[in-house]
């Protein structure tokens, strides 16, 4: 891999940027590989990635029905935080911010990862008790945490609404400095480019057909563009992992659902950090070109349509002009939905199955963007031991039949 | 020419010369007339520069007339009122319009950051990925200055002076786009007797037909439109919304439109409505949105002066303006044509028509009538070759001409060079199938048009005139005639015939060729910038560059080259830059794809999405019969769900917690009433009703005798607690059920959902009584002689009326339901009443228990007294991962029968002993009083597990110590122990786990 | 938004109704027979289709009456709704009670 650095821009440049290598290869796919992770989406990419970085297996393909990134990557509004309410997912999540961290540097592409805060309003003091009972959960597991009162949340946010005659007035918040936001195409492209470098076959337009099982054991998958094997398999398909578990003779407790986002034109900067409330539904943060970038809620019904129901949209509307009044007159540019697969206790599904050699990574709900690399490094982990890490064995399918599920929705009624 | 508009023609237009309106751009304050939009006055004033483009700050001019302009972004009006990122284009004129340009600093003509212009080559697409990564930390520091110019126009400052209103209507047609093809379709459904709402984006009807030169049925063109508007407004059911843009196809035949109503945008008259949400559904929809014109790519293409050429038309035939003195006219197709004879009839010189075809036979020119229009004005016509750059800064100054040779990615040399202030181009015409795709239809590349046209339609619609690719009027109007005559047919009516209309205008005979990307002196990656999205800075280098780094996806292709994200959404250019991917991949472009458009067709403001649900009227509040007293009491309101109830009683000036020892000790001592009339309350009666309840409730239910009370809870399938609440048998087939406040909804709908779909063979039905009756509690040792004060039909001792029960009874003279339950531990008294009669009844209490020393109380105290009783609150004390097992309640879970949750129970995780059971805690110093959220921890040591967090926690002024309630590992087992309270920048805190039950454990204080 | 017929009401809006999942779940009959993973299966796991769909909804804001319907989970596009009890099911009379069972989640 050319590693990009400030003179080989400027030597590019002088160049008229005529010897810029490919990003990442476009290779056929080979007889059979190692590992073969289903799904190019931030999560599979980054899974390949440390599988090859960090358990040495790089005779791996990614394979991609569409273009990578495509799926949820890059339909969502690119909020990263940690600050879960259960332990077992908040050390997951923190894990995954740890990542962010250092990401632009590891995978030498600036993903743009801007720690601007993140502010989880509170409008009730039920709302507040649950925030004080997060921020020390999230404290005494050594994740940054602090509760503000609504003149706090003024000072950081002047355009924000505390008015105490407001509907939902604003009691207080909880502010996670480290939080923030991403450049969520980036991620996909940057892990790509990463894990090509270090071997894996990166390859789109490759659709996944069957997966091929042998005495309970996967031994390959069927695809549009031939027969791949592989001696192990990892499915990371977000929203169509219901499908894929199918074609395994695999049940999974998921259900999937247009989730809708949209983003206004691009205007000067008036929002320097990411809020977030569970009461009205609504969260915002303002992007570096200037859009202000607002989450919907989700759909009731099943569906895999990648839209919604425009009256989500009118709620989400009306409860950021309840947050920022001054907002009404802007305009809104453009909006689109994505599938995020829910389960019931809105927490992920990564883990082995009853079938050997065969995992998913799945059920991230509308949390997955901020998952991407703690979700791949802890897959990479699973995939090459045949067995989950400490910080993702509490997030295993058998959970469902043993009960000791890990509610999150009280914490993430609005989550994203 | 009118005084300070030199571009202003002496006659024509559709402008209205005796209105002049005085306006302000970029502080400077120029006139226009009515009828002017904001681009079309500057236009006239002989301001050329608008805009500076995003990323590279090149000084821009307006390039189009319409929804496409990408360049002359403002900001309109000032204050709240102000209005960000309209484009000059969209904006009618009005007096005293104060417009600013949204780019460039310190100005628009003088812009520091043209700068990055000549740093352009570092500046390619995707350079912000490869670079601000060193120092590690410095992102922030590097991201703070690309900051500091991000976006257009600036957010008003403060809410909303202005209303906005949503309408709900049906219809048997939408027409979107009222132009010609828009026209007809609307006249034939009408006609037909079908009703019909026709929109159209601009103030008046017509469209193309405003600027054309053209007649129909031997009138100009402007003239029938009218005389078309005017007919369709005497038809039946016909309803025509002008300013109106249909921005949104959405599932079912639903298509959001905002209507723009009499408040200009950029001012407010704090009345009226400012803009109109129609959210239609519609029993078949015709789209005939017209179609945009395509610029050509060439050198420097985005100088202010090169302009569509049809958008050149528009402003001399519409808006009797010049946009220059000697032109050049550039095209591939014959539309542009008609530019080159606006400008020579409204006094330009036109040095040329450069037309890329008819290179290789010979001819000068089109054939057919247009070549003989432009032969006769004397216009020069070049064939066969194209503009390959264009000279001058802020504004035009020349074109550099050379021959085509078909070759796109070759290079050529310029022969000719000449003088000229405008560049009319036109690069042929894409339909605007915006609407047809959100609409789930699909997209044909369509071989001879060079374009994408609408083709299988998923939902109820057809496409018609320019938006089908039918570029003529008569094809126009003749194809909007067949699609409002196939929606008709569609409904089941009968199409009444309808003539399609005769027009002298030309049919444009000459095919289009394809020229993509016009070559240039030297190769595409280092000859100047060639602009494909204007707003964004793409150029044919950045797409280059992108498929030379592997981005060869169509999406991925925009997304690095931000390609078609500017507030046009690609509508100038889009198709350009796809064809210059395919050219670049060397493939078709129907093998590039298209992408999916999604809404706004157009961006719409959040306000009009909203509509009226802001500020008060945003999820109403929802208050009890008696809110009129506690509010006049001064009492601080808690938000419970979508209610608003009393928190405390302040008296002189006390603070929460001096109200609340107060308000408790009344109870505790004499006597307290609370208005409790947000419970929820579902009356459940029928034959089958015990049976139905032994299911939803773990208590034997068929052991309550007709007139007594239970507590009782409601876990989901999945064990975990739900909801709980009293419930009272009051007859023997009918009960009486109350829920938490924010549950009552929500166990209804349980309730229902069970009866319905999984017992519909018993026979129960369920009524919600919430708002029907009030309840009043009365608790505290002086509540019975309350009750008797007031005058009570029925005994009230103890013996006759015992704890747990409930009677029918006059009270004070109204007929009340009395039950004897309490959720404070004291005797006590729930009053519920006719809620019409609920404030007469308290104002009577509190006049009757003036001698007890009667004490209002808000939640805040009933919160407490249960708490000291250790009574749960479902949704504090429990999380939804709480079983009633955990909260130390096997008591109530009977052994002789299922319900549901209870398989749940037996889960190995539901059975482990070290679940998180509900205890009460104390705080080993006395007096701390422990954050209700605080997390507890096994020993003071680090690092300490969690093992459980404080629920509900409150000083007791009864007891004269705090009390806590807390979700412990093993806790039941646990009491004695003492834990830590881990509390932020303090040592932990031990804490002793004891009974929740604090005060009178034997519960002797209710049963007096 | 979609365009819901309620079986007793008519076509109406979406806004009127709540989603109740999918369709045709039955309550085990003696859950105690059940293994945990049984169990579980009921509670948790659906088919979540791609593509034709049986699902229950609710007319919440008019008759109050739960009753199915068949959708398409891609198109969204909705074949028929009918009532889960009484005349109009669509099915044998014995059947529709059966074939009415559900469950929350």
């Amino acid at each position: 891999m050319k590693r990009y650095s400030a003179l080989g821009l400027l030597r590019n440049a002088l160049d008229y940027n005529r010897n810029w290598p490919a990003a990442w290869r476009s290779p056929e796919p080979k007889k059979s590989y190692d590992a073969i992770i289903v799904g190019g989406g931030g999560h599979g990419l980054a899974t390949a990635y440390y599988l090859a970085r960090d358990h040495g297996l790089r005779n791996v393909a990614v394979l991609e029905k569409g273009w990578i990134g495509g799926g949820n990557t890059g339909r969502n509004t690119s909020i990263v935080r940690s600050n879960y309410l259960w332990t077992e997912a908040s050390l997951l999540y923190e894990k995954s911010l740890q990542l962010w961290e250092g990401l632009s540097r590891d995978l030498n592409y600036n993903v743009m990862f801007s720690q601007r805060g993140v502010y989880n309003l509170g409008h009730s003091l039920q709302d507040m008790r649950d925030i004080e009972r997060r921020v020390n959960a999230n404290r005494l597991n050594g994740i940054d945490a602090e509760v503000l009162g609504p003149a706090e949340v003024k000072r950081a946010i002047p355009c924000i609404n505390t008015s105490p005659g407001a509907r939902y007035p604003i009691l207080g918040a909880s502010l996670q400095r480290r939080g923030g936001v991403a450049r969520h195409d980036a991620v996909a492209w940057g892990f790509a480019r990463a894990a090509d470098a270090l071997g894996v076959d990166i390859i789109e337009q490759c659709e996944v057909t069957g997966i091929e099982v042998r005495a309970g054991r996967a031994v390959g998958v069927a695809t549009t563009r031939g027969a791949i094997a592989a001696d192990r398999i990892g499915v990371v398909v977000a929203g169509n992992a219901g499908v894929l578990a199918g074609m395994a003779g695999l049940r999974l407790p998921i259900e999937s659902h247009p989730l809708q986002a949209f983003v206004s034109e691009p205007i000067r900067p008036v929002l320097d950090t990411v809020v977030m409330s569970g009461a009205v539904h609504g969260y915002i943060s303002q992007s570096d070109k200037g859009e202000l970038v607002i989450g919907a809620g989700i759909d009731a019904y099943n569906g895999y349509g990648q839209r919604g129901s425009f009256p989500v949209i009118e709620h989400a509307m009306q409860a950021i002009i309840e947050l920022f009044p001054a907002f009404s007159r802007v305009r809104m540019l453009r909006l689109w939905g994505g599938i995020v697969d829910i389960c019931p206790d809105a927490c992920p599904i990564v883990s082995k199955t009853p079938v050997q050699g065969l995992y998913f990574n799945c059920g991230w709900g509308t949390g997955g963007f901020k998952a991407t690399p703690g979700s791949g490094w802890v897959f990479a982990h699973t995939l090459a031991h045949d067995r989950p890490h400490d910080l993702n064995a509490p997030f295993s399918l058998d959970r469902f039949a043993s009960g000791a599920l890990i509610d999150e929705h009280g914490a993430a009624a609005v989550a994203h | 020419m009118a005084a300070g508009q030199p571009n202003r023609l002496p006659h024509g237009g559709r402008i209205d010369r005796s209105q002049p309106l005085a306006f302000s751009f970029d502080g400077r304050a120029f006139e226009g007339f009515a009828g002017d939009t904001l681009a079309s006055a500057l236009m006239a004033a002989g301001v050329s520069l608008v805009g500076r483009s995003f990323k590279l700050r090149r000084p821009r001019g307006i390039v189009g007339s319409g929804a496409e302009e990408p360049n002359a972004i403002m900001q309109i009006g000032e204050g709240a009122a102000a209005q960000p990122n309209l484009p000059a284009t969209r904006v009618e004129l009005r007096g005293g319009l104060n417009a600013r340009p949204t780019r460039g600093w310190p100005g628009v003509r003088f812009d520091i950051g043209a700068v990055n212009d000549f740093f352009g080559r570092v500046l390619g697409a995707g350079f912000y990925y490869k670079t601000f990564m060193w120092p590690r930390s410095w992102w922030k520091h590097y991201e703070h200055a690309i900051r500091k110019s991000a976006g257009f126009g600036q957010a008003p400052d403060g809410p909303d002076p202005d209303r906005y209103e949503h309408m709900n209507a049906h219809c048997d047609v939408l027409v979107a786009g009222g132009g010609p093809a828009g026209l007809m379709a609307a006249l034939a459904a009408a006609k037909s007797g079908a009703r019909v709402i026709l929109a159209d984006e601009q103030n008046e009807f017509g469209g193309s037909l405003l600027a054309s030169a053209a007649s129909i049925d031997g009138v100009p063109a402007a003239e029938w439109a009218a005389s078309a508007v005017a007919e369709l407004q005497g038809l039946d059911d016909c309803v025509l919304l002008p300013s109106s843009t249909v921005f949104g196809y959405h599932d079912h035949n639903f298509l959001t439109i905002a209507e723009r109503c009499a408040v200009h945008p950029g001012s407010s008259n704090g009345e009226g409505v400012r803009e109109r949400l129609w959210r239609v559904r519609a029993g078949q929809v015709v789209l005939a949105q017209g179609s945009f014109e395509r610029p050509l790519v060439f050198c420097n293409n985005d100088r202010p002066g090169v302009m569509l050429a049809s958008a050149v038309s528009t402003y001399i035939d519409r808006y009797a303006v010049l946009p220059g003195r000697r032109a050049v006219v550039f095209t591939n197709n014959d539309s542009a044509y008609r530019a080159a004879i606006s400008l020579a009839g409204a006094g330009a010189e036109v040095a040329a028509i450069v037309d890329s075809r008819f290179g290789g036979d010979g001819r000068t020119g089109p054939a057919g009538e247009l070549g003989a229009r432009v032969q006769a004005l004397g216009i020069p016509v070049l064939a066969g070759h194209v503009v390959s750059d264009v000279a001058g800064r802020r504004r035009v100054t020349g074109a550099s001409i050379a021959r085509w040779n078909g070759d796109s990615w070759g290079n050529v040399r310029s022969t000719i060079r000449m003088d000229c202030d405008l560049v009319a181009v036109s690069g042929g015409w894409s339909p605007a199938v915006h609407l047809h795709s959100q609409a789930g239809g699909r997209l044909d590349w369509d071989e001879s048009r060079h374009c994408f046209l609408p083709a299988e339609a998923r939902q109820a619609h057809f496409s018609a005139g320019a938006g089908n690719g039918k570029w003529s009027l008569r094809e126009c109007l003749a194809d909007g005639l067949r699609a409002g005559a196939d929606a008709v047919s569609k409904l089941g009516l009968k199409p009444v015939a309808v003539r399609a209309p005769d027009t002298d205008a030309d049919a444009g005979e000459n095919p289009i060729e394809p020229l993509w990307r016009v070559p240039a002196a030297r190769d595409a990656d280092r000859c100047p910038r060639q602009f494909i999205d204007f707003q964004n800075d793409t150029t044919v280098a950045d797409i280059r560059l992108a498929v030379r780094e592997g981005y060869r996806n169509v999406e991925h292709v925009k997304r690095y080259t931000a390609l078609g994200f500017g507030t046009d959404q690609g509508k100038l250019g889009n198709i350009n830059g796809m064809a210059v991917l395919a050219n670049v991949l060397g493939k078709a472009i129907p093998e590039v794809g298209t992408t999916t458009f999604r809404p706004a067709y157009t961006p719409v403001s959040f306000g009009v999405c909203a509509g009226e649900s802001v500020g008060e009227l945003y999820d109403p509040v929802r208050t009890t019969a008696i809110h009129e007293w506690h509010e006049a009491a001064g009492a601080p309101m808690e938000t419970v769900g979508q209610w608003h109830r009393p928190w405390y009683f302040p008296r002189d000036g006390e603070d929460l917690h001096a109200a609340v020892a107060r308000e408790c000790l009344a109870v505790r001592k004499s006597l307290g009433v609370m208005d409790a009339s947000t419970l929820g309350k579902i009356d459940a009666c029928g034959p089958d009703v015990v049976e139905f309840l032994e299911r939803i409730y773990t208590h034997n239910v068929g052991r309550m005798k007709v007139g007594r009370c239970a507590y009782g809870v409601i876990p989901g399938e999945d064990g975990m607690l739900m909801d709980d609440g009293v419930m009272a048998r009051t007859g023997e087939h009918r009960f009486y059920l109350t829920t938490t406040t924010g549950g009552a909804a929500a166990v209804l709908d349980w309730m229902e959902k069970w009866l319905q779909t999984e017992w519909p063979e018993l026979e129960v039905y369920l009524t919600s009584l919430t708002d029907h009756y009030s309840t009043i509690a009365a608790a505290g040792p002086n509540s019975r002689s309350l009750l008797e004060k007031l005058g009570c039909d029925i005994p009230l001792d103890k013996e006759s009326f015992p704890f747990m029960t409930t009677r029918p009874a006059v009270l004070a003279g109204m007929r009340v339901t009395l039950f004897r339950v309490s959720f404070s531990g004291e005797l006590a008294f729930e009053i519920n009443i006719d809620s019409n009669d609920a404030l007469a009844m308290w104002r009577k209490i509190m006049e009757a228990g003036a001698e007890f020393d009667i004490t209002p109380y808000g939640t805040e105290t009933m919160h407490v007294l249960r708490a000291e009783k250790g009574f749960i609150i479902a949704g504090q004390d429990t999380d939804g991962s709480v079983t009633p097992v955990d909260l130390g309640m096997n008591w109530l879970l009977s052994k002789d029968k299922d319900f549901l949750g209870k398989r749940s129970l037996e889960r190995p995780d539901c059975l482990r002993e070290d679940r998180k059971q509900w205890v009460g805690l104390l705080s080993q110093d006395g007096r701390t009083v422990l954050p209700e959220g605080t997390q507890l921890i096994g020993d003071a040591g680090k690092p300490a597990a969690m093992c459980g967090h404080v629920t509900s926690s409150y000083f007791s002024a009864c007891l004269g110590h705090p009390i806590a309630l807390a979700l412990v590992a093993g806790g039941q087992q646990r009491k004695g122990e003492t834990i830590h309270a881990a509390l932020s920048g303090r040592d932990p805190l031990p804490v002793r786990i004891v009974s929740p039950v604090f005060y009178d454990p034997k519960g002797q204080r209710q049963h007096v | 938004m979609l365009l819901i017929e309620c079986p007793w009401c008519g076509p109406r809006a979406e806004t009127e109704f709540s989603y109740g999942g999918e369709a045709g779940i039955e309550r085990p009959a003696d859950p105690y027979a059940l293994s945990d993973a049984e169990w579980a299966d009921y509670l948790f796991f659906r088919r979540n289709p791609r593509g034709a769909h049986r699902e229950l909804w609710h007319h919440a804001q008019g008759c109050r009456r739960w009753f199915g319907v068949e959708r398409d989970t891609v198109s969204y596009r909705i074949e028929k709704s009918y009532r889960l009890s009484g005349a109009g099911s669509g099915r044998p009379a014995a059947a529709h009670i059966e074939a009415s069972k559900e469950k929350r989640r």
